[in-house]
């Protein structure tokens, strides 16, 4: 049989590992897949690669794929996303300044989200008062989980994200240098930069964004809907790739191996050991050593993080709409949820039970706030005091 | 007389300005020299990414223009949200009907972006302008390459022929005939068996 001939974009982070694997480990081959890794600088390029058909398939940011698809922001091309490439693994990470700031005005544990939003909003507060510059924070792209993260902590603690401070993009690897020479005061972003960022003793860890919320959609396989449509055989091997890869990084024995392929110049282009810390939740987070793990930092294949959950682009769609950059209405929010498509993972994965033990039980698990509701997100949204 | 044409209309507005997003300073040089040749007197490089929105924010441009191994096109993408920062809104040239035309211009390697409302002929006319250019950018540098690759041959070549010279006690035209013959037999490039006397002679060191 001659191979399928397959072409994917990906973006160098730490949340391509399943895809990364699939192909250099040899899962791909095995389903009769020949496919080449295309990486890439930016997710511009990776959206107008995969619309215009250069991509067959691309590693994309969850929100990027409803964007897409709903029309916001650009050309409206439908998408589908029948795999879930990353389940959390951003972490948010302010300045050494920033940090003794919100320290200094902390009213309990820095490391609850309650109380460092909390201790964020007082020292907007006291910078307002003194007519100090807003502080500005990085994230990586307006349809991000990035920007939905920041804004959705920072909102909680009282701060306004379009009126308080500055919220600006910046491609990650352009992250760390701006936190060094104070660009910005902190960011939002995927591994490995955060680690990167504390390893450079600029940066502190103050969240992994499973603190703030427990389970939240990240990367996804994400293809045009038509060449689904036109290649349904080829998308059932290719998500079986993915599946047995992401079930191979998952086994602690083979994290080393697979640390050390993602780590190659033309994939990541990390150092192995910092692939490997985040692959097993345990960071470095503050510039003396101190170590915080996390069974949650990263899901690539565990707890049911292949199956896409329509529940969390009912959540994205959400933030879209708390930020004024999407009108609500119930066909768009359908439209939204049908991105995310289970389906074409069970078919392709049928032995799998999801296993879900010990998950939220709405899906998302958010620090704070009443439970999400995927199905009423108007209601879920008039509890947000800040919102557009 | 149609060229003249083409730049009595790009002078109706001498307030048209154009800004390169490019670390690339010879491919921003040829960009440049063709838009200045078609009459656009305000253009503007930018070469260094930090700042990038504020820089663009004080020039004002009508039309930003950006290499697609740039990885601040993020960075451009947020001038469409609604913010307080922007003045007017943004929108991308390429839209749902030009498919032919952003498929042209991620080929080239380059992507158009407009500010405020502009005839879209004339912004045709610019990208379509930009993309010859990158594509001009790309032969030029596939030129050198070939060039590079054929100086190389070129070396390697000699050298052979001056092993055979002396080995065999030959002129140059014999030693080149025999390279060249021998080439032709094992259905290989003369650079090839050249490398491979040149290689032999090393280990016969």
């Amino acid at each position: 049989m001659n191979p399928k001939r397959l072409r994917i974009g990906f973006i160098p982070l730490c949340d391509a590992t399943a895809l990364i694997v699939a192909v250099d480990k040899g899962f791909a081959a095995a389903e009769g897949l020949d496919v080449e890794l295309v990486r890439e600088v930016s997710w511009s390029n990776v959206r107008d690669k995969l619309n215009i058909g250069l991509f067959d398939v691309a590693h994309l940011i969850a929100p990027v794929a409803i964007a897409s698809s709903l029309g916001l922001g650009h050309v409206k091309v439908p998408i589908l996303a029948p795999f879930g490439l990353g389940v959390n693994g951003n972490a948010i990470t302010v300045s050494p300044e920033l940090y003794a700031a919100l320290a200094a005005t902390a009213d309990g544990n820095i490391a609850d989200p309650v109380v460092s939003g909390r201790a964020l909003a007082r020292v907007v507060a006291s910078r307002k008062a003194k007519a100090q510059d807003p502080l500005t924070f990085g994230m990586t792209y307006p349809f991000s989980t990035h920007n939905y993260h920041l804004r959705f902590w920072m909102a909680a603690g009282g701060v306004d994200p379009d009126e308080d401070v500055r919220m600006i993009v910046l491609p990650p690897p352009y992250m760390v240098e701006s936190l060094a020479n104070k660009h910005v005061d902190g960011f939002c972003v995927g591994a490995p930069w955060n680690s990167v960022a504390v390893d450079l003793g600029i940066g502190y860890i103050l969240h992994f964004v499973s603190e703030i919320l427990s389970r939240a959609a990240e990367k996804v396989l994400a293809v045009r809907a038509s060449w689904s449509a036109e290649n349904p055989d080829m998308l059932r091997r290719l998500i079986r790739a993915l599946g047995r890869a992401a079930a191979f990084v998952e086994n602690p024995a083979n994290r080393d191996e697979a640390s050390a392929i993602l780590a190659a110049p033309n994939r990541i282009g990390a150092s192995a050991e910092v692939i490997r810390r985040t692959l097993d939740g345990r960071l470095k987070v503050t510039p003396d050593g101190t170590i915080r793990t996390s069974d949650r930092y990263l899901l690539v294949g565990r707890k049911a993080a292949g199956r896409p959950d329509p529940v969390q682009a009912a959540w994205l769609y959400a933030q879209m709409v708390r930020w004024g950059q999407a009108p609500y209405s119930d066909e768009m929010l359908a439209a939204a949820k049908a991105v995310f498509r289970p389906d074409l993972y069970d078919a392709a994965l049928p032995s799998e039970a999801p296993d879900t033990a010990g998950e939220p039980v709405d899906g998302i698990g958010a620090f704070t706030g009443p439970p999400f509701d995927a199905n009423d997100i108007e209601r879920h949204l008039a509890a947000s005091k800040i919102r557009r | 007389m149609a060229r003249c044409l083409m730049i009595d209309q790009l002078f109706m507005d001498p307030t048209f300005k154009i800004v390169i997003v490019d670390e690339n300073p010879v491919r921003a040089a040829i960009l440049e020299e063709g838009l200045r040749e078609a009459g656009h007197v305000h253009v503007v490089h930018i070469d260094e990414m930090s700042h990038l929105l504020t820089r663009i924010y004080a020039i004002d441009p009508d039309v930003i223009l950006i290499d697609l191994e740039n990885p601040s096109r993020d960075v451009l993408e947020q001038m469409f949200q609604v913010s307080r920062a922007v003045k007017r809104p943004v929108a991308m040239f390429v839209d749902q009907s030009d498919t032919a035309s952003i498929q042209a211009s991620v080929d080239a390697g380059v992507s158009a972006y407009i500010v405020g409302n502009l005839q879209k002929e004339r912004i045709k006319t610019i990208l379509d302008l930009c993309i010859s250019r990158f594509n001009a950018f790309s032969r030029l540098q596939n030129e050198l390459d070939r060039t590079r690759s054929a100086l190389e041959e070129r070396k390697v070549i000699d050298r052979a022929k001056g092993i055979l010279m002396k080995a065999k006690n030959l002129s140059e035209d014999t030693a080149y005939a025999l390279l060249r013959k021998t080439a032709m037999n094992e259905n290989k490039k003369i650079a090839e068996v050249a490398q491979s006397v040149v290689t032999a002679a090393e280990l016969f060191k």
